[in-house]
C-alpha cells in the first residue's frame, strides 16, 4: 500500500485516493491550434523515474493533490495541494456572500 | 535440432531421453544483422520467425535485456480470444486466432492451446443488447459468436453464482466458443526454438542502452555487448517502449506505462472448464483453470503508472472479491502467487504498428491486457511491415498519427485516458 500524505487530512493508505494523471500537462486555451491540443491530450512524457502527478483524496477531503513520485520504485517524494488558496476559499467562516 | 514427436519420444525412450538436444543456440551478437528486434517478448519472437518464413529474411537478431518470456510475455492470464468490433482490430484479432489454432503444428511445438470458450457473464437487458450487437458485428467477419440465456449457460457452468440475491444476478452470457487459453511460456520458447532453427540469432542479456541516429535512420544500437548495426530495426519491448523512444530522441508518445496483476490459486481439481468474465459496475475480472489445476486470474490495472513489476494490494482485495462473488465455491482456496508486468497502455487502447519518423525503425507497441492473443497477428503484420516497407491494409490505421486525423480506435469507447483501457 502506498501511503499518501494529504496535506490537509494527513498520512492515508493510497486506497483513499484517486489516480488522476500527469500533472505536468497543461491545456492551451480553447482557441489554440489543433496541434496543441494533440499534443496535451494524447501525447505523454511516460516518465521512468519522479514525475508529478495528480491525485484526487476521493474518500477522505476530496481535494485534488499533486503528488511527486517515483515511477520506478513508488517512492513519494512530496505532496502540495494542486489548487492553492482553494481551502480558504471553502472555510465555513466564509458565508456564500464572499464567494461571489 | 530433432523434431519434437510422438516417434522421437519413443526412439528417446530406448536411450534414457538422453538425445535431445537444446531448443536455441545461444550465440554471441554478430556487429551487423539486416534486421534487429528489440525485445524477446512474444511479439519480437514471433516477428522474427514471421521474417524468416514469410518473407526469406534470416540474417537477424532477436536482442532481449534479459531471459525471453521474462516480460509480459510469460506473466500474462493466457486468454486467447478475437471479440473486437472496430474495424481493423476485428480482422486483425480474427488472424491472429486462425493462426493460433494452427500454432502447436507450424511451431512442432505444444502451445497448449485451448478452445475452452471465452464467457462473458450478462447481468442486464442492456448488457446483453450491446453484447448482441457487438458479436452480431463480429460475426460479419467471420468470427464466432453466441448469446446463451441462462438456462444454457446454467447447463455449461452450474456452479456460478445465480443466487436471485446476487448484487448483480446473472442473466445469461455472451460466448465465444473457439476462444480460449495457452501456456505463455511454450508460445515463447516455441517462437524461439522455431525462429533460432531458420538462423535467427536470439541474443538474451543484451540490453540496449542506447540508439545512434544518422540521417533520418537508427545507425547502430549501443548494447551492454557492444555496438550492433542493422539496416532495419524493430522495437517491441512492450512496458519499456517510451524509454527507447526517448534513447532514440523522438520525443513523447500516446503511451503511459502502467502495471497489471495476476493470480494463481493452489491447485484445485477440474472446476472450471471455460474462460469466465465478470465486468458489471466497476468490477472486472477474468478467471480459468491451468492445466496444473491453479485458478488464473486478474482484474484491473493497479491505476497509478509504474515501471516497477510489483504490484499492489487493494488489488488483490478487488480481484478476491470478484472471485467469490461469481464463484462463491472459491471462498476457502488459497493464494499461491501473484505478480505483475508492465503494461503498454495507448491512448485509445488499440496497438501501434507501424512506421517511425525515423526511415528504417518500425514500432511494435501499445498493446495493454491484450497482446498475448495478438502476439501470432503482431509478429505476422509487423514482419510484412519491416520486410515491404508497407503496412498491410488491416493494420493501415494501428499508426502514431491515427491521434491527429480522428481514427482513435477505441473498442471499449473510454476515451485518451491510458489506464482506462482494457
Ligand atoms: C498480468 C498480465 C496479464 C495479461 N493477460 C493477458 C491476457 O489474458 N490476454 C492477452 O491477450 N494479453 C494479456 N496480457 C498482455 C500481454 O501479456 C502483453 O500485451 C504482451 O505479452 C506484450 O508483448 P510481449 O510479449 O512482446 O512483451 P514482453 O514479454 O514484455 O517483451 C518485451 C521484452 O523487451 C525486453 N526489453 C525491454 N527493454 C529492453 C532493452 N532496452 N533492451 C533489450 N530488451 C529490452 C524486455 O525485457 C521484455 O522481455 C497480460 C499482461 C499482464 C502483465
Ligand atoms: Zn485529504
Amino acid at each position: 500500500m502506498l501511503r499518501i500524505p494529504c496535506p490537509f487530512c494527513g498520512t492515508r493508505d493510497h486506497s483513499e485516493f484517486s489516480y488522476g494523471g500527469d500533472a505536468s500537462v497543461d491545456y492551451p486555451a480553447l482557441d489554440a491550434p489543433a496541434e496543441a491540443w494533440l499534443e496535451a491530450v494524447f501525447q505523454r512524457e511516460n516518465i521512468d523515474g519522479v514525475q508529478e502527478e495528480t491525485w484526487q483524496h476521493l474518500h477522505g477531503c476530496r481535494m485534488w493533490i499533486i503528488v511527486e513520485r517515483d515511477t520506478r520504485t513508488h517512492e513519494i517524494h512530496s505532496v502540495r495541494p494542486a489548487h492553492p488558496g482553494m481551502a480558504q476559499t471553502q472555510s465555513p467562516e466564509r458565508g456564500p456572500a464572499d464567494r461571489s | 535440432m530433432k523434431a519434437y514427436s510422438a516417434w522421437n519420444v519413443f526412439l528417446n525412450g530406448l536411450s534414457g531421453q538422453k538425445g535431445w538436444t537444446r531448443a536455441w543456440r545461444d550465440p554471441e551478437p554478430r556487429a551487423e544483422y539486416d534486421v534487429v528486434i528489440v525485445g524477446a517478448g512474444l511479439h519480437g519472437l514471433a516477428s522474427a520467425y514471421y521474417l524468416a518464413k514469410n518473407h526469406g529474411i534470416t540474417n537477424i537478431a532477436v536482442l532481449e535485456k534479459g531471459w525471453l518470456g521474462g516480460g509480459n510475455g510469460g506473466r500474462n492470464t493466457t486468454i486467447v480470444r478475437s471479440n473486437y468490433m472496430m474495424p481493423g482490430n476485428r480482422e486483425f484479432y480474427e488472424h491472429s486466432l486462425k493462426l493460433w489454432e494452427e500454432l502447436s503444428h507450424d511451431l512442432n511445438y505444444n502451445v497448449m492451446f485451448s478452445q475452452r470458450a471465452h464467457v462473458t457473464l450478462l447481468h442486464s437487458p442492456a448488457a446483453r443488447d450491446g453484447a448482441a450487437r457487438r458479436y452480431n458485428t463480429m460475426r460479419l467477419t467471420g468470427s464466432d459468436g453466441e448469446l446463451w440465456d441462462l438456462p444454457t449457460l446454467k447447463r455449461h457452468i452450474p456452479h456460478l453464482n445465480y443466487d436471485a440475491d446476487a448484487r448483480f444476478p446473472i442473466i445469461g452470457a455472451t460466448v465465444q466458443p473457439r476462444a480460449g487459453t495457452a501456456r505463455h511460456d511454450a508460445v515463447a520458447w516455441g517462437y524461439a526454438r522455431a525462429a533460432d532453427q531458420r538462423g535467427v540469432d536470439i541474443i538474451q542479456n543484451c540490453e540496449v542502452t542506447g540508439v545512434d541516429r544518422c540521417d533520418g535512420q537508427v545507425s547502430g544500437l549501443q548494447t551492454n555487448r557492444g555496438v550492433i548495426r542493422a539496416k532495419k530495426v524493430g522495437f517491441a519491448v512492450a512496458g519499456n517502449t517510451s524509454r527507447l523512444w526517448r534513447m532514440a530522441e523522438l520525443g513523447k508518445l500516446p503511451i503511459e506505462s502502467h502495471k497489471l496483476q495476476a493470480f494463481v490459486s493452489e491447485p484445485l481439481k477440474p472446476l472450471l472448464d471455460q474462460v469466465v468474465v465478470f465486468g458489471v459496475g466497476g468490477a472486472h475480472f477474468y478467471i480459468s483453470q491451468s492445466d496444473k489445476g491453479g485458478m488464473v486470474f486478474g482484474g484491473d490495472l493497479d491505476w497509478y503508472k509504474s515501471y516497477a513489476q510489483r504490484g499492489n494490494l487493494p488489488l488483490v482485495q478487488d480481484v478476491a472479491e470478484c472471485a467469490t462473488s461469481i464463484l462463491p465455491c472459491l471462498g476457502r482456496v488459497r493464494l499461491l502467487r501473484h505478480w505483475s508486468g508492465v503494461m503498454d497502455m495507448s491512448m485509445d487502447g488499440s496497438p501501434f504498428l507501424c512506421k517511425t519518423p525515423l526511415n528504417n525503425l518500425y514500432l511494435n507497441a501499445g498493446w495493454n491486457y491484450g497482446g498475448f492473443k495478438a502476439s501470432p497477428a503482431s509478429g505476422w503484420y509487423f514482419a510484412d511491415l519491416i520486410a515491404n516497407d508497407r503496412p498491410d491494409p488491416v493494420i493501415a490505421n494501428h499508426t502514431l498519427e491515427r491521434f491527429a486525423q480522428g481514427v482513435n480506435i477505441d473498442e471499449r469507447g473510454a476515451g485518451p485516458d491510458p489506464k482506462l483501457h482494457g
